[in-house]
Parts: structure tokens; sequence; C-alpha cells
């Protein structure tokens, strides 16, 4: 079985996030871009299902510019197989980056596709389920634990009640949690490994996709600051300012 | 004209309040009608639940057995299909919406705009990026149906008790998949209120140090009568029940008091509380970031202080 995870290239978690002053975006210029923490939870689960024997082949996707061959070279060092990137330097928005795996679906047919939640940049938390709708197939989202045996996959999804088990039939589109394990870390000779594994490159506009985006970001504001409040003495002095203000 | 469609959520038989905040910004956008869509095996008491929400039209009920459970791929083709005629179709941003609306939009063809915060007009709206660090205003092409997704947390639940729409039944017949079973659902069963909805919450983090210490913070919230959080630190240490954690990638959430006690105050934490009214935070370091949003800081040791507090409070 062939295991297809999505690889997004973001803003690295750690990167203090600056709106520009004229609100046409965010700062991206000389930022440190990392992949998506959730990709590589994603990554790590596929890597694992190679390992335990479930799965023949990782291969991880990347949707962007031409220089995301660095990134996708992280993946491919830290064990997946090979790489497709899909070349296009216009912004793509879940639906069409769902349209996209799903061309790659038909040429590649993995038994599984695992993704993120979400993206920490947009933050859209879409793309799996799009996919999995126009693919038809099942969905687990927030994948807090995975089992695959005989054809089925078990997933533990961490849900506002509680954790939900639900069993789906593959192929599925499983999207992953923070929880679900610990990615490795990548070793220096795998970094020498990684340049000889294949990523195979795509012109976005070969994938006859209609590019037409429904949304438009017309502004981008920074968000309102709170101020900072004050600093009281004692747990005394809490309680207090919390009676006045009709809180406790 | 803009007809708009809220997908209720609802669990055992109760609806849950994130329904009313949907329908709160429902009525932001000022449209003919709001109407509510409930399936359910046995819709019956949910849907009158609906009808009491101020603003709704009318309340639709999809009745069939495989709506026991809320599975996306189950549901979704239904409520493709009940959306023909709608603008809009709103669904809250908790697990449910987040699951199931884009699998609705898919399948509509149409884009989604995730967390709406504001309605500015019919078709604009503004949503949070980057954990909250932007805020974005989005445009949706008028040409097509908006679905949505509604950030619970910017939006007061809808008055409930005056209105009294409407119940119909719908007959819709889609092709229901039979790839996708529900096992089971293991709730903490806690008697404390919802997180989501509680006025007050007071949250541990990994200064609380373990499962057996987190007893203080469940004790104190008791005595206040607040629902109880975490950070991620502090569900990842196995402290407590990831149900519990707030943040970017937890719960989004906004009582009127919030206790950070020892929490650091990570800006994926704060993404979580942004629109609490009151926050205090507890910390042992005077230089943690949460001092920086917090209405009332104390430093010190959160095992010294929280007895204190319960002191003081008599
Ligand atoms: C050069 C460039 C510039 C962009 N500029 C903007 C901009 O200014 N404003 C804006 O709003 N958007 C912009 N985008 C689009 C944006 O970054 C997202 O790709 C898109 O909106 C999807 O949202 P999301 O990642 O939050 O989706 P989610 O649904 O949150 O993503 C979930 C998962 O889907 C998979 N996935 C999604 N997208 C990709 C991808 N591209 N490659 C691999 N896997 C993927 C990943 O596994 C991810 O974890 C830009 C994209 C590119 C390539
Ligand atoms: C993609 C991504 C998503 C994330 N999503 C979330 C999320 O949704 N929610 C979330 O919370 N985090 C999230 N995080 C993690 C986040 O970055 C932090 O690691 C986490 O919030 C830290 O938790 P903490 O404050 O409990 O722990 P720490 O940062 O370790 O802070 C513990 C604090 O306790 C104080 N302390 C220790 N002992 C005492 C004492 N005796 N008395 C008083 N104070 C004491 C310390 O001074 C310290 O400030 C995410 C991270 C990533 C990368």
């Amino acid at each position: 079985m062939k295991i297809l995870v999505g690889y997004k290239r973001v803003v690295d978690y750690n990167v203090r996030i600056q709106v520009k002053p004229d609100g046409s975006g965010v700062v991206t210029d000389g930022v440190k871009l990392s992949a998506n923490p959730f990709d590589d939870i994603a990554l790590e689960e596929a890597l694992r299902l190679r390992e335990k024997g479930v799965a023949s082949e990782v291969i991880v996707v990347g949707i962007g510019p031409a220089d995301l061959t660095a990134h996708l070279r992280n993946g491919l060092a830290m064990g997946a197989n090979r790489a497709i990137h899909v070349v296009t330097g216009d912004a793509v928005q879940p639906l069409t980056a769902a349209r996209v795996f799903l061309k790659l679906i038909e040429k590649e047919q993995p038994g599984l596709v695992l993704m993120g939640k979400q993206a920490i940049d947009d933050d859209a938390n879409q793309t799996g389920q799009m996919l999995a709708a126009l693919w038809d197939r099942p969905q687990a989202t927030f994948a807090g634990k995975v089992a695959i045996s005989d054809g089925k996959a078990t997933v533990t999804r961490e849900v506002d009640a509680g954790l939900e088990v639900i069993e789906t039939e593959l192929p599925a589109v499983i999207t992953v949690d923070l929880r679900l394990n610990e990615p490795r870390f990548i070793k220096l000779p795998d970094i020498m490994k990684a340049k000889s594994k294949p990523i195979d490159t795509i012109e976005f506009g070969s994938l006859g996709i209609e590019a037409h985006e429904q949304l438009k970001t017309t502004y981008y504001a920074a968000p309102p600051k709170r101020s900072k409040g004050v600093m009281v003495k004692d747990a005394a002095e809490l309680v207090a300012a919390l009676k006045q203000k009709g809180l406790l | 004209m803009s007809k708009i469609l809220v997908i209720a959520e609802h669990l055992g038989g109760r609806l849950n309040t994130s329904t009313a905040r949907a329908v709160s910004a429902a009525l932001a956008v000022k449209p003919d009608a709001i109407d509510v869509l409930v399936l359910s095996d046995a819709p019956d008491t949910v849907a009158a639940e609906a009808a009491k929400i101020d603003g709704v039209s009318r309340v639709l009920t999809v009745a069939k057995a495989e709506n026991a459970h809320p599975l996306a791929a189950v549901l979704a083709p239904q409520i493709a299909r009940a959306a023909a005629g709608y603008s809009h179709v709103f669904a809250p941003s908790t697990t449910f919406g987040k699951d199931l609306a884009p699998r609705v939009a898919a399948l509509l063809g149409v884009a989604q705009v995730s967390d709406v915060m504001s309605v500015e007009a019919s078709h604009t709206f503004k949503r949070p990026i980057y954990a909250g660090n932007a805020i974005v205003t989005v445009e949706a092409d008028a040409a097509h149906t908006v679905v949505a997704t509604i950030r619970t947390a910017s939006w007061p639940a809808a008055a409930s008790g005056a209105g009294s729409a409407p119940v119909e039944a719908l007959g819709i017949d889609a092709a229901l998949p039979t790839h996708t079973r529900f096992v089971e659902l293991k709730q903490g069963g806690s008697e404390r209120p919802d997180l989501q909805s509680a006025s007050k919450v007071v949250s541990g983090g990994r200064g609380v140090g373990s499962k057996e210490n987190f007893d203080i913070v469940y004790k104190f919230a008791d005595k206040i009568g607040a629902a109880v959080g975490a950070s991620r630190a502090a569900v990842d240490a196995g402290y407590c029940p990831n149900e519990m954690q707030v943040g970017q990638t937890g719960k989004i959430i906004a009582p009127e008091l919030y206790m950070a006690i020892g929490i650091s105050g990570a800006i994926q934490h704060l993404t979580g509380i942004k629109d609490a009214g009151t926050i205090v935070a507890i910390n042992k370091d005077g230089e943690a970031p949460i001092f920086e949003v917090a209405d009332f800081g104390l430093v010190g040791d959160l095992f010294k202080i929280i007895p204190e507090l319960e002191a003081a409070l008599g």
C-alpha cells in the first residue's frame, strides 16, 4: 500500500507574525519556514506504518513555488521514499489543494492519504475533508490514534466531547492531531541519502484544474492587543479585585 | 436576498449551545430566513429546543437511523441536498462543524470560510489566521453558496425561549455511504460546567506538575463554579484528558473570567483565550509572557497561592 502525505511549508511556529502596515499581507520575507508541524506528524505516522509492513511506499506532496525543493528534501530525509512537487507561484486555497491531491490519487492509487488537521498559517482545517468528499472516500479527522488492519482503519479522534472511535474502509483520508506521535529528528546521513531520492515535478497548469479561487482576502489586520493589566501582591488582593468586578 | 441554513450540533438528545451562537452570526447577515437543520435518528427533542431560539424561521429535521452519530461522510450528502436554495450554510467551528462543513463545501464545489469572527456584509467576513496573529477580511463569491464555520467564542448564543418556529420533517433521499462506522465515544463524564460555554474557566499548565496535583485545580474550580481547562503541555504530560486543551489546536473560549495557573502563555495557548473578559495569571516566574496579556497578575508558587485564594474566598 502506498501512502500519500500532505507536506506543506509554512512560517515556522516560533516566528512572531507581523502584519504589513498597508494591510496587504503578513511579512514572510526572510522569516524562517518549516514543515507544518501537523504534516511532520502525518509523515511520521506514515513512516511507522511502513516500518510495520503495513505500507510499502511513502510519498510526500508539496504544492507551492519552485523553491519548495529544499523543504521536500527534509521530508525525504525524514524517510519518505519520494516526493511530488506541484509547482505554482499562486496562492492555492483548500478546495484547489484538494483537487490537486485528487489528480495525484488518480495516478498513484494510494491506500491511505495522511494530512495535517490544519496548516498553522491559514488555519483553514479543510483540505483533508474536501479531498475525502471529492474522492468519495471515508475521512477520519483529528486522529489521535491510528490502527490499520484487514483493510480497515480504526481511528481515535480527538473531539470536543472526548475521544471518538470510528472505523473506516480503505482507501481513506486521515487528518492528524498533535498527540498522534512525536516526529523523529532528521540525522545527517539521512540528509545525504535524501539527495538521491526522486522528486517528481508537475506544473500546476498541466493538471487541468480550474484555478478559480472563490475567496478573496482583501485586508490583513493585526489583532486588537490586550493591554497589560496590573500586578497584585497577594491572594487577598486578587480576590478583592475579582469580587469588585463581580467575577467572584 | 439571503437565506441561511444553520446545521444543528447536538449530543445525547441535547442541542449544543454552539448552534445558538451560529444563529447569532446568521442574524448578523440580516437574512430573510434562518432555518436550522437537525440530522438525527430521533430529532424531536433537539428540534423543539432549536425552535425556541430567537430569529429561527423554521426547523427542518431529517430522521434516519444512519444519523444516530455525527459521521461527516454520512451527514454531508444530506446537507448538500438540503442546501439547495440557500445563500449560506453555517456550522459552528467546533470539532463537529470543522469535520463536517468542508465535506459539504466540496460536494457543493464551493470554498469555505473557516472561523467567522464577524460579518461585515452578506459575503464579507473576518477570520483569524496564524493562530490569531492576523485577522483577515475575506470576500466570498456571491455567485456561490457560502459555506462557513462560525468561531463560537466570537458570538453570544442567540436568546432562547421567545421563539416558536415550526418544525418540518424533510425527506432527503441521498445515497449514504457505509464505508465509515461509529464505534464509540469515550467521554470524561464531568459534572463541571462545559468548558466552551462556561462563564468562568480555571486552567492548569505544566507548572501543576502531575495528574495528582491537578486535583487542587479541580477543587479550586469547583469552589468558584468554574470549568477546568489545560495547556497542551499539561495534556501531553497526561495530567488531564485531551478535551480540556485550550488554544490554537484545542478549544477557543471566551469566558468572563479566565485563570491561568502555572501556564507560561505560549502564543498557541493565548490564541484560545484572546476573547476572555478578564484574564488572571498565577505563575512563579515574573517574566512569563502570560503576564503581558493578564488583567491581573500574581507572581508566586501556585501550591501556596491556591490555598490562600480559597481562604480569602471564605
Ligand atoms: C506561494 C503561495 C503564496 C500564498 N499566499 C497566500 C496568501 O497571501 N493568502 C492566503 O490566504 N493564502 C495564501 N496561500 C495559500 C495558503 O498558504 C494555503 O495553501 C491554502 O489556503 C490552504 O489552506 P490551509 O493550508 O490552511 O489548509 P488546511 O486545510 O488547514 O490544510 C490541511 C492540510 O492539507 C495539506 N495541504 C494543504 N495545502 C497544502 C500544500 N500547499 N501543499 C501540501 N499539502 C497541503 C497539508 O497536509 C495540511 O496540513 C499561498 C500559497 C502559496 C503556495
Ligand atoms: C502547532 C502547535 C500547536 C499548539 N497548540 C497548543 C494549544 O492548543 N494549546 C496550548 O496550550 N499549547 C499549544 N501548543 C504548545 C505551546 O507552544 C506551549 O508549549 C504550551 O502552551 C506550554 O504549556 P505550559 O504553559 O503549561 O507549559 P510551560 O511553557 O512549561 O510553562 C509552565 C509554567 O508554569 C510555571 N510554573 C512552574 N511551577 C510553578 C509553580 N509551582 N507555581 C506557579 N507557576 C509555576 C512556570 O514558570 C512556567 O511559566 C502548540 C504548539 C505547537 C507547535
